[in-house]
């Protein structure tokens, strides 16, 4: 079976939600590979949201929020741009690619841009592949005759 | 009646947690006056025989500090499991890897070509390195294999309660100690499972004395590279200082000391992950609304891997490097 690319994306209810919205109304077509999650805001997103995301089975991480200037709360999605690169440079200190986290700016009116973004980000993500976790889960090690000899007398 | 039995293990630790026990000085009078202390291999010439003969549940209490990283600690975790009614993780290592995690950023034959092979202190001309099993005339030895990955004790056994700290604070552990003796002589109840002892809910900026405004920066900076303002906010002088997204209950005796916090206490109550805690609260302070110049800031935090997961890679959401 081909792979196909699981991507989380955390929509700020006032510009990328309606967006998304309106992408849906118009009847654009996109990839259905974005699972969306609306947040208040984009400045909600906190790093640990994106990290568990991760751990847990997505493949990519889309963050979407409103024009810088334009926030509903006047300066999140100012503190969403200044968070986004930090968890990338961490994601990236975790050996994952840093492509598989992205921040878009889409505004209420451009469905458009966000059908356009979530096509480019889906394919960006089939072409890096599944993110797989090693060693992710603990497996207890299998129970060699050695283990039983520590500290026998 | 028989005195409650209690147990002290090390794994992959320092030793500085069996040292911070030893540190309660003439209290510990009443640990050994209170409890029968069974297995100590610090302090005591125990052997995991003796352990192993012991009835199951038959030990009251253990206190387990240190990581999980091999064979032996895993076998010893799960023997102490067996045989004790409250096992607690205790310190940083066993609660969320400590230290020792730090060799999750790396794979353990990396880590064996860089002791044994490559630091520059090293002189191994036959580039001998550690085998599990070794044939000498009188018959085989053995040592216990090396994990991949570093574990925390909570990942590997099932434990009832947690005490933070590297080590902890020896005035925390009187009274977690104080506690369990009132609980075990009075017949009280037990906290629920999974309670964090000898520390608070709060953050470690709860317990400093530094003053704080609000913070505004423009670069972050190494502690040496400028002289620190002793009673301003370490992080508002550009120190990357984990108190934010550290536990309290140390006293925040390194910032009170002119130390930026290095989290050892772990996660405050209701975080699941200490380095995006510690990136969400840097992110809030650095004063910058364009992309590049944000960019060019995040590039002055020294290791921000190392940094923000000092402590506690093992218990991360994404537990260890990829590579």
């Amino acid at each position: 079976m081909s792979f196909e690319p699981r991507i989380i994306g955390f929509l700020c209810n006032w510009c990328s939600y309606t967006g998304a919205d309106l992408a849906g109304t118009a009847r654009m077509k996109y990839p259905p590979n974005v699972m969306s999650i609306r947040v208040m805001c984009s400045g909600r997103v906190d790093p640990s949201f994106i990290l568990d995301a991760f751990s847990k089975g997505a493949d990519g991480v889309l963050v979407c929020g409103c024009h810088p200037g334009d926030c509903h709360y006047v300066e999140g999605n100012y503190k969403c741009m200044r968070r986004i690169p930090l968890t990338r440079k961490l994601i990236e200190s975790f050996g994952i690619e840093k492509e598989r986290l992205r921040l878009e700016w889409v505004s209420a009116s451009e469905g458009g841009r966000f059908q356009e973004v979530i096509k480019e980000f889906t394919e960006q993500i089939r072409a890096l592949g599944p993110l797989q976790l090693k060693e992710w889960k603990f497996e207890p090690p299998v129970e060699s005759e050695h283990m039983f000899e520590v500290g026998r007398a | 009646m028989a005195k409650p039995k209690l147990a002290v293990y090390w794994a992959a630790s320092c030793g500085g947690c069996d040292i911070a026990i030893l540190d309660i000085e003439a209290r510990i009078l009443d640990v050994a006056e209170f409890f029968d202390i069974i297995f100590w291999p610090v302090a005591f010439d125990f052997k995991y025989d003796d352990v192993r003969r012991m009835a199951d549940k038959s030990i009251t209490l253990t206190l387990f500090n240190g990581a999980i990283r091999n064979d032996e600690n895993y076998e010893i975790a799960k023997l102490l499991r067996q045989k004790s009614v409250i096992m607690c993780a205790f310190g940083s290592c066993a609660a969320e890897g400590g230290i020792p995690a730090l060799a999750n950023l790396f794979d353990k034959d990396a880590i064996i070509d860089y002791a044994f092979n490559k630091a520059p202190s090293v002189d191994n001309a036959n580039h001998t390195v550690p085998a599990t099993r070794y044939q000498v005339p009188e018959g085989t030895i053995t040592i216990p294999s090396m994990w991949n990955t570093v574990r925390s004790l909570g990942q590997t056994v099932d434990i009832d309660y947690i005490i933070p700290g590297c080590p902890p604070q020896s005035d925390q552990i009187i009274s977690v100690v104080e506690a369990v003796i009132d609980i075990i002589a009075n017949g009280k109840p037990l906290p629920p499972k999974g309670t964090v002892l000898g520390a608070t809910d709060k953050s470690c900026c709860d317990e400093c004395k530094r003053q704080r405004n609000i913070k505004k920066i423009k670069n972050f900076i190494r502690p040496f590279e400028k002289v620190l303002d002793p009673d301003l906010c370490l992080l508002e002088q550009g120190v990357v200082c984990l108190g934010p997204a550290t536990r309290a209950g140390c006293g925040a005796k390194c910032v009170s000391a002119g130390v930026a916090c290095r989290g050892c206490y772990g996660l405050p109550a209701n975080i699941r992950d200490q380095g995006a805690k510690m990136a969400s609260a840097l992110a809030s302070v650095i004063d910058s609304t364009d992309p590049d110049e944000i960019n060019s800031i995040i590039e002055t935090i020294p290791d921000p891997i190392g940094t923000f997961y000092r402590f506690s890679l093992a218990e991360s959401s994404l537990r260890r490097v990829q590579r």
